[in-house]
């Protein structure tokens, strides 16, 4: 597939939710997402940072015949990474299908989108095997269930590099054993508000679990929006990992409706008048930012979860925040914008979007 | 008490690290800890795991034999000295090559040293009979917490069964 074939491609994907702004499963109203990633790598062989071209391409080709001997696998997409142009990257980074870190793979990294677009594996980024599923809603188990099959898949012609005691091996060892990394995508802007938000994250890591702002860092969040994942992956059975994060992320849902409840006792007429004004900003206004329709839709999700908005939808807000970031919205309209046009034309179809 | 780096600043980043069985503690002002790598994870700045490990690391190499360093991968050419820059392994041999180093780095990270979660599935005969011996283990130590010790005896005879053909 050439890189023409795979940027329209990525031109109609644009047109469809991205897994985790699809907003259909378990409490997606303030759960975006769950996601697993495990890391894998090829018995003896070594790890990307340590190996030259040619051992990065035959990783990518044990792999790629890995993929065409699965019927499920091969149904997905292969890609080179030399078929994806910046924009390209840039749109899978935003559909949550590859890490920041891949961006800047060269010749000797590929990718495997799943049919569903709810597996992804990444191929030499950190490890030679990312393997990667995505659900809507609070749906860790399922996503454990996919990533795992897709191991097993793959593991029928591949062996792993793998050691009794120390479990997967993986290039850095903060990822050995489970080779697993749980997180949910988590919209808190009751806590964030209630200015509670520190308070939780600390009580979080104390249960090996970490607590980071999505978009942003400290007091700069964007959109509310939170990762809650585990922190150790060795000494503890996958499904250990992902009961807790069960656990603990019913518990953060918990926290976060008391401190709606709170707000809207005691400073109702305040919220409400930031929910309208977001409302306000993004129904009439001429140029838009991503971050602050980052901003603005956190507090209509907001307002919708507390009764205030009752005219806009989820799948509204979803596909507005999905369309407005900046590769999603060139990819949308088929062309490269400065950042100046595009903020006119996010503008625009935020409007459209919302308008009646 | 003051920053044992720069001397100015309050020390409010205090440390204890434990290496073979010697205490290092560090009382450092947070400019000074951050130049050697040790962020608040509570600021939700994403913790630079590469350089706070290779930090931790550089400390146990200058506590440690020079005969532990000059330790080399067969596999890849990796030498111990490179990881503790790195922070990154070379190949899955690296970690057989330097596991005592591994055990000790692992049980900081992690808290354990023992994988307790799935094992390959398709490398059958390597794997397999790891695998039972695994789920026996875990099934004696639950006979015991269920002070079904017949039970555990009889696990404990299949383990040592088992054991002999490994």
């Amino acid at each position: 597939m050439d890189a023409k074939i795979s940027g329209i491609m990525f031109e109609e994907m644009a047109k469809k939710p991205a897994v985790w702004l699809s907003g259909e499963g378990v409490n997606s109203q303030v759960v975006l997402s769950s996601r697993v990633r495990l890391a894998r790598n090829i018995a003896n062989t070594p790890f990307p940072a340590r190996s030259d071209s040619d051992v990065k391409e035959r990783i990518i080709s044990f792999v790629k015949t890995a993929v065409e001997k699965s019927p499920e696998l091969s149904r997905g997409t292969f890609l080179s990474c030399s078929q994806l142009d910046d924009l390209d990257r840039s749109f899978l980074v935003e559909r949550h299908l590859v890490s920041v870190e891949f961006t800047a793979c060269h010749d000797f990294s590929a990718l495997l989108i799943g049919e569903e677009e709810n597996v992804s594996v990444m191929v030499n980024e950190e490890d030679h095997l990312r393997i990667q599923a995505l659900v809507s809603g609070l749906e860790i188990r399922e996503a454990f269930r996919l990533a795992d099959h897709v191991d097993d898949e793959l593991s029928k012609s591949l062996q792993f590099a793998f050691d009794s005691s120390f479990g997967y091996l993986t290039s850095c060892p903060t990822n050995t054993g489970t080779g697993m990394r749980a997180s949910v995508l988590i919209h808190l802007p009751g806590l964030a508000l209630t200015r509670e938000i520190e308070k939780v994250i600390s009580q979080i890591s104390k249960l090996g679990l970490v607590v980071r702002g999505f978009y942003g860092e400290g007091s700069d969040v964007w959109g509310n929006l939170f990762q809650v994942s585990n922190q150790t992956t060795l000494g503890r059975s996958e499904e250990d990992i992902v009961e807790s994060l069960e656990r603990v992320t019913q518990q953060i849902i918990e926290y976060e409706e008391n401190a709606r409840k709170r707000l809207f006792n005691e400073a109702k007429d305040q919220i409400e008048d930031k929910i309208w004004r977001a409302y306000g900003i993004l129904r009439y206004a001429r140029a838009l930012t991503s971050e602050e329709v980052l901003n603005m839709l956190s507090a209509i999700r907001l307002g919708m979860g507390m009764g205030v908005i009752t005219t806009v939808s989820l799948s509204q807000i979803n596909e507005v925040l999905a369309l407005s970031q900046p590769a999603h919205l060139q990819k949308y309209f088929k062309k490269r914008m400065e950042p100046g046009e595009r903020d006119r034309v996010r503008a625009e179809l935020v409007r459209s979007k919302l308008g009646d | 008490m003051l920053c044992q780096d720069c001397g100015k600043k309050e020390a409010v980043v205090h440390l204890t690290q434990v290496i073979n069985d010697e205490k290092l503690i560090l009382n450092l002002c947070r400019e000074c800890a951050e130049k050697r790598g040790f962020r608040n994870p509570l600021e939700g700045v994403p913790f630079p795991l590469a350089e706070f490990l290779a930090s931790m690391l550089s400390q146990t190499q200058t506590q440690m034999p020079d005969k532990q360093s000059n330790l080399v991968c067969s596999a890849c050419g990796m030498s111990f000295t490179d990881f503790t820059q790195s922070g990154r392994l070379g190949c899955g041999n690296c970690y057989l090559t330097f596991r005592s180093q591994m055990d000790d780095l692992l049980r900081k990270i992690h808290g354990s040293t023992q994988h307790r979660g799935k094992f390959p599935q398709a490398t059958g005969d390597v794997m397999k009979p790891l695998r039972e011996e695994r789920k026996l283990q875990e099934e004696l130590k639950k006979a015991i917490e269920e002070e079904d010790f017949e039970k555990a005896a009889q696990i404990r005879d299949k383990l040592k069964t088992l054991t002999k053909k490994i």
